[in-house]
């Protein structure tokens, strides 16, 4: 073979004539065009994560609202529209644009790091769903800006969200913004799905997935099966409120618990798609820190899956107020007890973990450790809320609210805190500040048991949920006071936070390839990764590749194109090298088709006409996007081999 | 049994050389479930799928509670929804033949298939059409009018999204810059089509007969 065509071929290592080969293939042009287009995985990932925590924040803030204007009682800061608008965007944001965006966004940049590949199966899907989730956070944003903030709860319970009560455009706007959400959501899930099934390294069988990546694909085919009926529900309402129809309508044979079914369906395995990705970094870090694999693998694995199962079987039990059978409530009692089994066996094999290693306190652990608390904490309630007597006393009190805090902060934002500190210098290159890291977790430890554990006794005292002011002679004040202290603290832990993440990104210490030691594939390449993520694609021959491999097996992949941006696809199983694959290039499309789809559901808020004509300028958009370009079509063509 | 759209995976293996696995002799693409897109459009298909059957449920939820089912306009008209349901079934050979030739790599066959696909979708654009006309109630008349326009209008879409997506292909495979892996867009088209052949005759069953029984 000449030289010439060995170039065009990877399989080096850093010091070859393929390192700046690949660079120049995978690295975006500079300018403000090209970042527009980029389909860099990581790129998008970290918008994702970016965009995520400023609508974290933007939620945060009316969180510390709410708490200011109920501090004390007859309070008059807010009004109760407002208070109402507060609440409604406050959930919206922190399920929607805050939660389910953040986990996959973490997903969009880890997990074709952790399987070894070069990008995400889709990445123009990816970049388009990131668009799409942009422009409709700012789209419901900009509503509540001008007085037309959603105001009928994060469930946009009907008859409430529906035509004859909701009057204005308020709900409108939330049920286009369920659209874009679980467009994104979907696309994204679809997207990773597809990365873990068919991109994985040579030799990572599905028995040597890192967890992380376990939970990201448990996760994914949840959100396939789970989102589309709250897709599916927010349109027929919005036809509801925009063509006449009567789906939801008693007097015309309509039902209105129809939409709590439908979208319960997918709220409560919405939980546990912000929670199991939670649960894989838990997986992730518990080892690196305690120092050795991780205890029980198949345990973890087959208890998040029957999790993902379970999920689908209590939606039920937000609904235990209403007229449903009683033997019926009965079984959602039933598989309520149930989920907490895998849960537990999960958190039995991070304990058997740390008990058997040798732990290595730095700040995720610290994270991790904390989350557990929360986590079982909430738990426990959870079972509480979970009996329908139980239930019908605190249902719509503070004590739901603790609990779903609880079990959200303990479950999600916990290991997300865990995730930044732990991932960050992979990301960045530098590592955070320990010293600041420890003081941010006492606070935010303190704060959140602060704002949520007195919640518990004002639910159970009767202070309903969703009120914008109380009483004197209620006696709720001193509780509520101590939780809007707590509400503080957390504001100063998070200031912590994004000062020294800042701080750290500009000035931090030097990371290198693997500052902790760990074992999955993210840590051995540099920190942060090239355009091309790997010099050469892994080769795989253990649960941990880093810690250890077997002996004279393979330990690279040579012969992919250095030319094109190429990637190899490999079986399901047993992820052998079945084919290359070309990824698409990058371009403007995803963008255009974003926005377009934006105006047309934003159209079709005003208009029937446009909610048909809407849909030519989003399909033109895709035809574009879809239409080989010819230059790349003749590169393509030179090189290809038929199956 | 195998054919040969399955042919095994690996059939070129990636070879040792030295410490690495050389993969330079591997195909580019692959067809079935060796494809990318295929696990893509799987999703797809998943997606709309569940909101299919949610449809259906919504429908029974709501027949279930309902004094009035159908509205007083009775039933919706056979005859149209039945013709439809033939042509679609009657869809399903040319698309057959269409997804063998893309698999063979035979451009004058795949041209001929996908224009008689594209003309067929045509026609049944244009036969739901004349559907919707004979459902003998309107939207907004009450739930039972609201289902059964929901219920044939997410079938609608799904049919005029992929008569378009036929249409898009038959031009590229006529003027377009084509290599190899057009075959593989050809052949998973024509996976997507059997999807809504097939969705077809559940919402069928239920639409027409969810009034009768």
């Amino acid at each position: 073979m000449s030289t010439d065509l060995e170039a065009l071929r990877d399989g080096g290592g850093w010091d070859s004539v393929v390192a700046p080969l690949l660079d120049r293939t995978w690295r975006d042009k500079p300018g403000f065009i090209a970042w527009l287009c980029t389909v860099d995985h990581k790129a998008i990932g970290r918008r994702f994560v970016f965009t995520a925590a400023l609508f974290f924040f933007a939620a945060g803030v009316m969180g510390g609202l709410m708490r200011h204007q109920l501090a004390e009682p007859d309070n008059s800061l807010l009004g109760p529209d407002f208070y109402n608008q507060l609440f409604t965007m406050h959930g919206t944001t922190m399920m929607f644009l805050f939660a389910v965006p953040m986990m996959q966004g973490m997903s969009v940049y880890l997990i074709p790091l952790m399987v070894g590949t070069r990008n995400t199966a889709f990445p123009r899907m990816a970049a388009c769903s990131y668009w799409i989730y942009l422009f409709g956070g700012l789209t419901l944003f900009i509503a509540f800006a001008f007085n037309t903030g959603a105001d009928a709860g994060w469930f946009a319970y009907v008859p409430l969200a529906g035509p004859q009560y909701g009057i204005g455009r308020r709900a409108d706007f939330w049920n286009m913004l369920v659209n874009f959400t679980e467009a994104t959501g979907l696309m994204v899930a679809v997207d990773i799905a597809t990365v873990i099934l068919k991109m994985r390294a040579p030799g990572m069988s599905l028995q040597r997935m890192p967890l992380f990546v376990w939970a990201s694909l448990v996760t994914s085919i949840m959100i396939i099966f789970a989102m589309p009926t709250v897709m599916f529900g927010a349109n027929l309402v919005q036809m509801d409120r925009s063509a006449g129809t009567h789906f939801f309508n008693p007097a015309e044979g309509g039902d209105v618990l129809l939409w709590q079914h439908l979208f319960w369906f997918f709220g409560h395995p919405e939980v546990y798609f912000i929670f199991i990705p939670g649960l894989g970094f838990v997986s992730e870090i518990i080892p690196t820190f305690a120092r050795r694999p991780m205890f029980g693998y198949d345990a973890v694995v087959l208890s998040m899956i029957a999790t993902g199962f379970l999920s689908f079987g209590l939606w039920v039990h937000h609904m235990f107020a209403t007229n449903l059978p009683e033997l019926g409530k009965s079984f959602f009692t039933a598989m309520s007890f149930m989920i907490a089994i895998p849960t537990a066996v999960q958190m039995f094999c991070w304990i058997a973990t740390l008990w058997t290693g040798r732990l290595n306190l730095r700040s995720p652990l610290l994270f991790v450790l904390g989350g557990f608390i929360v986590l079982l904490i909430g738990g426990l309630t959870g079972v509480m809320v979970g009996s329908v007597p139980l239930d019908l006393q605190v249902h719509d009190t503070y004590f739901v609210v603790a609990h779903l805090h609880y079990v959200l902060i303990g479950g999600a934002l916990f290991p997300l805190m865990a995730a930044f500190y732990y991932w960050f210098p992979k990301v960045t290159g530098r590592l955070m500040n320990e010293r600041i890291a420890r003081w941010q977790f006492a606070l935010f430890f303190i704060g959140v048991n602060a704002t949520f554990f007195p919640m518990h006794e004002l639910g159970l005292n009767g202070m309903p949920r969703r009120i914008y002011t109380y009483a004197v002679e209620t006696g709720w004040g001193t509780l509520n006071m101590a939780a809007t202290i707590g509400a503080f603290i957390v504001d100063l832990s998070m200031l912590m936070f994004v000062i020294d993440a800042v701080r750290s990104f500009l000035r931090g210490q030097r990371a290198g390839a693997n500052p902790w030691g760990a074992s999955t594939l993210e840590w051995s390449t540099s920190s942060p990764p090239p355009p091309f993520n790997f010099i050469a694609l892994p080769v795989v021959s253990s649960r941990d590749p880093v810690w250890s491999r077997n002996e004279g097996a393979p330990t690279h992949v040579s012969g992919l194109q250095t030319s094109t941006r190429e990637g190899l696809v490999t079986t399901v199983l047993d992820a052998i090298p079945d084919v290359r694959y070309e990824y698409p290039a990058p371009t403007i499309w995803p963008l255009v088709a974003a926005a377009f789809i934006i105006l047309w559901l934003v159209w079709s808020i005003f208009s029937l006409q446009g909610a048909l004509w809407g849909m030519i300028p989003p399909a033109i958009a895709f035809i574009a996007w879809f239409w080989p370009r010819r230059d790349e079509t003749a590169q393509g063509a030179a090189v290809e081999k038929r199956p | 049994m195998t054919t040969r759209r399955e042919a095994t995976p690996a059939s070129v293996p990636a070879v040792r050389i030295g410490n690495a696995l050389d993969v330079s002799e591997l195909p580019t693409y692959g067809f079935s479930h060796r494809s990318l897109m295929w696990w893509g459009t799987a999703g797809m298909i998943a997606i709309e799928g569940v909101a299919f059957a949610f449809m259906i449920v919504v429908y029974f939820y709501l027949r279930a509670i309902s004094d009035t089912w159908p509205a007083a306009g009775g039933a919706p008209g056979l005859l149209w929804g039945t013709i439809n349901l033939v042509i679609i079934l009657a869809s399903s050979i040319p698309n057959f033949y269409t997804d063998r030739a893309a698999i063979d790599h035979d451009l004058p066959k795949v041209r001929r298939g996908l224009v008689i696909c594209a003309i067929f979708g045509l026609v049944l654009c244009a036969v739901r059409t004349l559907e919707f006309t004979t459902l003998n109630v309107r939207w907004d008349d009450s739930a039972y009018g609201s289902t059964v326009w929901m219920l044939l209008g997410l079938h609608t879409f799904n049919l005029v999204t992929d008569v378009l997506d036929t249409l898009v292909l038959t031009a590229l495979m006529y003027k377009g810059p084509l290599e190899g892996k057009r075959f593989v867009d050809v052949a998973e088209n024509a996976g997507y089509w059997e999807f809504v052949v097939l969705s077809w005759i559940p919402l069928y069953a239920v639409l027409y007969f969810g009034a009768r029984f």
